[in-house]
């Protein structure tokens, strides 16, 4: 950096392994005029993406992926629990990332790692994808509640008032909620009395690079190994779950094991961008020393859902906008195709 | 396409903006900057010596601390340490309880405030050296004050229910409270925070390659943009973006010199966040109908700047 011109008469000089310690963009720079990374991938290429379904045999439902040495592990434990008042019809995910210190030399014990707040708000924001219509019902809502305070001590007329009021905003307050990946309708069980809980925790396993987009690919891939248990009610007309308690000889409340349905299913790519280049799926090194990440999530049907780019030195003008999603596209048919194997894989054992 | 809004703007005009710079003594630069009745207040301490932390030979670090509005975080504290009771007792659920904690809002903001002033400012010219930027919210849209309310009947029937065995109604005010944390935070607060910090980093003399202007766009269910949503606005649209562009820059150079691939330097996205699904063609019509208001902010960006300028030279 303090020394841009010796750099380039000292490449023919210096080991190459101490030109990358020295001059670490220099080493990049060289390799990019080739059309080449060090890792000898080319530039719009992905690492090498593998998952595995299953993983936490405890969990009912998990998966792991490793996008080149970045591995993360998603675990899915399905609860019971009361669904709140004004959604009586809808369960609820709580989404939680760790980075514990084993995943990267940057995070030390005791410290908690930058990164993971930020990454857990991009999972939830894509994953649920619904918190915007929640506030209008919200709002909706308290009138709701409000109105309902006063018409304990208020005439007749005013009451009747009070209930067609109350009906219109019962409506809106229902209709609201937009399904996002997961329909949360699916997780209730009984209206009013009991719903799913899913509790999806994240854990970072190895940090090199691309954290949201191996992130988002395990939750994803753990929602379509997920499993709902069988539950039934047991003598105090608590739901329990049926094979527990030895209560299989009851008719349960739902069913059978069944899979959830994923409606549209996002997917990620994060791409570095340093001058006119454009590196898709950067490794931390990369990462460390480029400092322009743009992520672009689109779904299935190609919609965006989201596109990130906090700041760096590096302006995105329209043409690199769409060349990231144009290679985001690409990795989308990659990444369905890849869940997809490891889905049948699963059926065939 | 004609589109009403409520406030009888039409699609593209932004609400009534204020800024000042220098209000705040001991700060080494600071600015309000107010956006209809949002406004935020940022302050600039530094370059000061490198903590250990930060320290970084070859650049200059930046910090950013986030305040939420003040007076609201001792009711906020005691709200949520309300519902952090109720939900421990009502519903057993630690998850939640933990995410308000943590305060993830916050933190997505000062990770975003930073890396888009780091790549604003030259951070070349004070090498280990440490400048810290407070960004304190004022005022968020009027629709979030009013939100408050439950708040203050939380706190209220919390204690009436310490009397009497908690009645169903104080459930339903606890619960709806829940939901209000969710609305405290306002949409065109984080493009407020970036103009704000950009001002006092130029009151304090941090030496910078140009400005941002950041601005908000919103994406209705019918398909049509409007910028700087208000918080009644916002809950009507399926998507929104905060886009944060470099000024216009007036240059003796040729036209076209500073142009980068065909498109001028005030083109280029520094920093851009979505929430909500939108087809890709929506987001590049936000990022078109971002760049024509950004020319007028940063018009007036300008304008502030030559303003005071000449007010202090007169007063010195």
């Amino acid at each position: 950096m303090g020394l841009p011109n010796a750099s380039g008469d000292l490449s023919t000089e210096v080991e190459v392994d101490a030109f990358r310690r020295l001059f670490p963009l220099r080493f990049y720079e060289k390799h990019l005029l080739e059309s080449i990374r060090p890792d000898a991938r080319p530039l719009g290429r992905a690492r090498e993406t593998t998952i595995a379904l299953g993983a936490v045999a405890s969990a009912n439902g998990s998966a792991l992926a490793k996008i080149g040495s970045t591995t993360m592990l998603a675990a899915i434990k399905m609860e019971v629990m009361t669904p709140s008042l004004e959604t009586p019809d809808e369960g609820c995910i709580a989404i939680d990332f760790h980075m514990p210190p084993i995943c990267s030399p940057i995070v030390r014990p005791g410290r908690p790692a930058e990164a993971a707040p930020v990454v857990a708000k991009q999972l939830s924001d894509t994953i649920l994808r619904h918190a915007n219509l929640n506030a209008k019902s919200a709002v909706c809502y308290l009138i709701f509640v409000w109105i309902q305070s006063l018409s304990s001590s208020s005439p007749l007329y005013l009451l009747m008032i009070i209930d067609v009021v109350n009906w219109v905003l019962k409506q809106l307050v229902m209709c609201n909620f937009s399904s996002g990946m997961i329909n949360l309708k699916e997780l209730s069980l009984v209206s009013g009395k009991a719903a799913w809980m899913a509790y999806l925790d994240i854990y970072c396993l190895d940090a090199d690079g691309a954290l949201f987009d191996t992130a988002l690919l395990s939750a994803v891939a753990a929602f379509s190994h997920l499993e709902i248990p069988v539950v039934s009610l047991n003598d105090d007309g608590k739901i329990v779950l049926s094979e527990e308690q030895g209560l299989s000889d009851r008719e349960p409340v739902n069913k059978e094991k069944r899979k959830i349905n994923l409606s549209s299913v996002p997917f990620s790519l994060t791409c570095v961008l340093h001058k006119k280049y454009i590196l898709a799926d950067p490794t931390a090194e990369e990462e460390s020393i480029m400092d322009t990440i743009v992520t672009v999530v689109l779904d299935s049907s190609s919609q965006l859902v989201s596109l990130h780019k906090p700041g760096g030195t590096v302006l995105a003008y329209t043409s690199a906008i769409q060349d990231c999603i144009a290679l985001t596209r690409q990795r989308v048919k990659e990444l369905q195709k890849i869940l997809e194997e490891a889905i049948s894989g699963m059926e065939v054992d | 396409m004609e589109v009403d809004r409520e406030d009888g703007r039409s699609q593209n005009q932004l609400r009534p903006l204020a800024c000042s710079r220098n209000i705040l003594h001991r700060a080494h630069g600071s600015a309000s900057w107010s956006q209809g009745d949002t406004k935020v207040l940022a302050a600039v301490y530094g370059p000061k010596a490198g903590t250990k932390k930060n320290e970084n030979p070859e650049k200059a670090c930046i910090e950013v601390f986030w305040k939420p509005k003040t007076g609201q975080i001792g009711d906020f504290l005691i709200s949520i340490l309300i519902v952090l009771a109720f939900e421990v007792w009502y519903a057993g659920n630690f998850q939640n309880i933990l995410h308000w904690c943590l305060g993830k809002p916050e933190k997505e903001y000062e990770m975003i405030l930073k890396r888009t002033l780091e790549s604003i400012c030259i951070l070349t010219v004070n090498p280990n050296t440490t400048t810290s930027i407070i960004v304190q919210v004022v005022n968020d849209d009027g629709a979030v004050s009013f939100m408050h309310f439950p708040c203050y009947c939380c706190t209220v029937s919390f204690l009436c229910s310490l009397v009497i065995v908690c009645s169903p109604p104080t459930r339903t005010v606890l619960i709806v409270c829940r939901y209000v944390m969710h609305l405290l935070d306002d949409i065109v607060l984080l493009p407020s925070a970036i103009n704000a910090a950009c001002m006092a980093l130029v009151d304090a003399g941090i030496p910078m390659k140009h400005l941002a202007v950041a601005i908000c766009c919103c994406v209705a269910k019918s398909g049509y943009v409007i910028l700087d949503p208000t918080k009644l606005e916002e809950q009507k649209m399926k998507a929104f973006a905060y886009l944060v562009f470099p000024n216009s820059v007036h240059s003796v150079l040729p036209e076209g010199s500073l142009r980068v691939e065909g498109e001028p330097i005030e083109n280029g996205i520094i920093t851009s966040v979505t929430h909500g699904i939108m087809s890709v063609d929506d987001y590049f019509y936000c990022l078109e109908r971002g760049r024509a208001a950004s020319v007028k902010l940063s018009d007036f960006l300008r304008r502030k700047l030559q303003q005071q300028s000449t007010d202090s030279s007169k007063a010195g």
